[in-house]
């Protein structure tokens, strides 16, 4: 039966999620804006609550280990509300506290739901409980992830990779570092395979930290990989060329993640609607459901457009998590909602900034804090160009070489 | 399945009278349609002299019967086995009888097509069983799951054929026992009167919560006056629903006959939606009784009624920007243009990206607005949310369907002119429609 609420079940997990975003996020947002590379040490316990509500309950759970497909496993016939559709949920309420407070809860990382997409059993038990970033970029290929020249030799047990990655979120603090490479440039895209690296590893040398527009609290750290050893048991996915599918299944986790950066960027925009509604409702302005948007003021009738559009990225959001919960292919819906979502809370954080004028362009408030930090929202994990890409390919029935 | 969860809030009566249609077995749906009826029975095609039609109660109810609400509790976007059988006919319908007959539609009212929409029993959506109707839960989903199917064939034919079918929600959803007696009967019987819902007025900046229309209180009734604008099928309506101001200032609905004088109809033809057959209606003096007032005059009533009525526009709009979507695909992977298609260009492709990205969003809004109605939850932000994406991103999809066939979409050879000005409709609207 169609229906589009938060299912009852799952309401204690948002409210949780809700009050980490007030409690633990928000009264620390400006601290770690503005100091940019410390550590958020408050955060460490909050990993422990999170790591509870991720053991606590077969619902899934709160962070980046809980996406995964649930075609291949039991369950219950018919409609499934699983890990997908609370991951996402959560992630929306504790982005509206801060997008960069998560990037930064310990053990939540997008390596984090790399390996739990590809990794294979001993391996997940290997890395359980441990933090794992993601190392794709490089100063020579950002969206062209085919193009990565950081290479991995095999020399007898061991992989020698080779190589400069940037970009690195939560590079500096993680325990693990997922490192994509080629076995062989020349067999393009096939020969890609990520690669686990211990962030020890003396082959692994942090380069430098990056300063930024906003995400402040996260780390985003840049590697240079100079005969970095690892041991080959190391390698997610199967270690052979397949010249068929063998990209397919490095790209796979993208289908899994951009939801949940799409979730992060609803939740982002959820927090600039709030806080306007409310500067608003200070100035006199409310908004009426029931009115006609051009007879109310141009306040309330842009409030009720931003709006829309937040509902919009909202619903794509979780079509696509309901989508992944169900077993159902939602390479085409991760993408529109990523698109959707990016855009909306780039336009709608720009746009409450103008509405709060001075109050909100200033730092008393968090409104030019989040219009700082949802630039990245459009940005990582696939720009806008390659979701609107992506789309059209599909709906098109065209090949990356017919429509580049 | 248990048997619970087979009881749907759609009924099987709709199904029902579907299987005995001859259009079921034109458009070939025959076998899904049939494997969950448990009777099939018709007694064929009636044309009754509408004329003389007066509405009478058989046999009068002394309370009235209402839909029920849904019961959800998990996220789902699958329709019900009933919904989707439903949708499959409609689909067919809107293929084979509205889409071919688009184009004519737009210079003449088709009354035959209409006539062949009555057998699909839109009227009985909104309708409990008990009265005649196929559901025992509100069923908006349905509706609009009916009116985006619909659309995509023609809007214009979509709006006309689903006019009478707001009128018996409406009845179903605030009509008194006396009203939902007298009137229910023939809606939902084999021979369906044309009638409408009729809130807009014809002026800038309208709102819907401050009507010229008046109602005026008069010994054993009320006056109504005024001026309705785009009333679909106006010139054979039998029954009227009127949004008019009573006494108070605040805004109700009045059951108004037609036939009873002081109704007047002139061709309001309009930029778009031109199959529905709209004319524009004045009330002068028209004399109707107390038992006119629909909903006992309570504006949260009307104030609902408006908010439903723009969910259904919303849906209509989903369909013609599918429609656009569907056009444009093959369009321009057909199209070349520097010796290729030019759908290997990004600023061709990524408009594609755009009107679907859009178009399915506003889907989704839309359907959660009704499924927040059905459920009886609070929904007028959802329906405002739907309107507003239907008003901006709407009207920009059919501006992009023209501008991906360039000179060929502004000519009338392709559909895409028309459904550029059909999309300017669904954010606009008022009335009419109801899920």
């Amino acid at each position: 039966m169609i229906d589009l609420e938060v299912p009852r079940k799952l309401g204690p997990l948002v409210a949780q999620a809700r009050q980490v975003a007030d409690e633990v996020f928000r009264p620390i947002s400006r601290k770690y804006d503005r100091d940019e590379h410390a550590r958020p040490k408050e955060l460490d316990m909050l990993a422990a609550v999170i790591d509870g509500m991720n053991d606590g309950s077969d619902l899934g759970g709160a962070g980046a280990t809980g996406v995964h497909r649930s075609a291949d496993r039991e369950g219950p016939q018919g409609n499934r509300n699983g890990s997908n559709l609370s991951t996402a949920l959560s992630v929306m309420e504790l982005c509206r506290g801060d997008v960069g407070l998560l990037l930064s809860v310990p053990r939540q990382g997008l390596g984090n739901s790399a390996i739990a997409a590809v990794a294979d059993d001993a391996q997940r038990e290997r890395y359980a409980g441990r933090w794992a970033a993601m190392a794709i970029t490089e100063p020579e290929a950002g969206s062209d992830s085919a193009a990565i020249r950081t290479t991995a030799v095999l020399d007898g047990d061991e992989y020698v990779l080779n190589g400069e990655k940037i970009y690195v979120t939560a590079g500096e603090r993680a325990d693990l570092i997922v490192v994509w490479a080629t076995l062989d440039r020349a067999q393009g895209r096939a020969a890609i395979k990520s690669f686990v690296v211990e962030r020890s590893n003396p082959g692994l040398v942090l380069d430098r930290l990056e300063h930024k527009l906003g995400i402040r609290a996260s780390d985003t750290a840049a590697f240079r990989l100079e005969d970095c050893r690892v041991p080959r048991e190391d390698l997610l996915g199967p270690p052979g060329i397949e010249v068929t599918n063998g990209f397919a299944g490095a790209m796979q986790t993208f289908d899994n993640t951009r939801p949940l950066v799409a979730a992060m960027a609803v939740g982002l925009t959820r927090a600039c609607l709030e806080e306007t509604r409310r500067l608003l409702g200070d100035a006199g302005v409310e908004v009426d459901w029931d009115r006609p948007a051009a007879l109310q003021t141009a306040a309330a009738a842009e409030y009720l457009a931003m709006d829309a559009d937040y509902e919009a990225a909202y619903l794509l959001t979780l079509q696509a998590a309901w989508m992944a919960d169900n077993g159902k292919p939602n390479s085409l819906q991760a993408s529109m909602a990523k698109a959707k979502a990016g855009r909306t809370c780039v336009d709608v954080a720009l746009r409450c900034v103008r509405l709060g004028g001075a109050l909100g362009y200033g730092e008393d408030l968090l409104l030019e804090k989040w219009a700082r930090d949802a630039k990245i929202l459009d940005i990582f994990e696939g720009t806008q160009q390659i979701q609107l890409l992506i789309v059209a390919r599909q709906l098109l029935g065209l090949s990356s070489a017919q429509l580049r | 399945m248990t048997a619970a969860e087979r009881s749907m809030g759609l009924g099987l009566r709709a199904l029902n009278r579907l299987a005995g249609s001859d259009v079921v077995d034109r458009l070939g749906v025959r076998g899904p349609t049939e494997r969950v009826l448990y009777r099939a029975t018709r007694d064929g095609f009636r044309v009754a002299g509408r004329a003389g039609r007066t509405f009478s109660a058989a046999t009068r109810r002394s309370a009235p019967v209402r839909p029920r609400t849904t019961a959800g509790g998990l996220f789902d976007l699958t329709p019900s086995d009933e919904q989707e059988m439903l949708v499959e006919a409609w689909r067919a319908f809107a293929a084979e009888q509205l889409r071919p007959n688009a184009a004519q539609a737009e210079r003449e009212p088709l009354r035959a097509t209409f006539r062949e929409a009555d057998e699909l029993g839109l009227t009985m959506l909104g309708v409990p069983e008990e009265l005649g109707g196929a559901v025992s839960e509100r069923s908006a989903v349905t509706a609009v799951l009916a009116a985006e199917a619909l659309a995509h064939g023609d809007a214009g034919l979509a709006v006309g054929a689903l006019a009478p079918a707001a009128v018996a929600t409406a009845l179903a959803l605030w009509g008194d026992a006396d009203q939902q007696s007298t009137y229910l009967p023939a809606l939902v019987g084999e021979d369906v009167p044309a009638a409408a819902l009729a809130i807009a007025e014809p002026r800038a900046l309208f709102d819907p919560a401050h009507l010229q229309t008046t109602a005026r209180p008069v010994a054993g009734g009320y006056v109504l006056s005024g001026v309705k604008a785009l009333v679909p099928r106006a010139a054979d309506a039998e029954l009227l629903i009127v949004g008019a101001r009573a006494d108070d200032g605040r805004p109700a609905l009045f059951l108004v006959e037609p036939a009873a004088g002081g109704v007047h109809v002139a061709p309001d033809p309009a930029m778009g939606l031109r199959g529905a057959a709209s004319g524009r209606v004045m009330l002068e003096d028209v004399r109707v009784g107390r038992d006119a007032l629909l909903g006992a005059g309570d504006p949260a009533v009307f104030a609902e009624c408006v908010a439903r009525s723009r969910i259904v526009w919303a849906a209509i709009g989903v369909g013609v920007a599918r429609a656009v979507l569907d056009h444009v695909i093959p369009y321009v992977n057909e199209r070349v243009a520097f010796g290729e298609p030019i759908s290997h260009r990004q600023a061709v492709a990524f408009s594609i990206s755009d009107i679907a990205i859009e178009l399915e969003g506003l889907r989704l809004v839309t359907l959660r607005a009704a499924a927040r109605a059905d459920a009886g939850r609070d929904f007028a932000r959802e329906a405002a949310l739907a309107r507003s994406l239907c008003d901006r991103h709407g009207a920009r999809i059919g501006s992009e369907g023209v501008q991906l066939l360039g000179g060929h979409g502004y000519v009338c050879e392709h559909p895409v002119e028309r459904w550029y000005r059909d999309l300017r409709a669904v954010g606009l609207m008022e009335g009419v429609l109801l899920a």
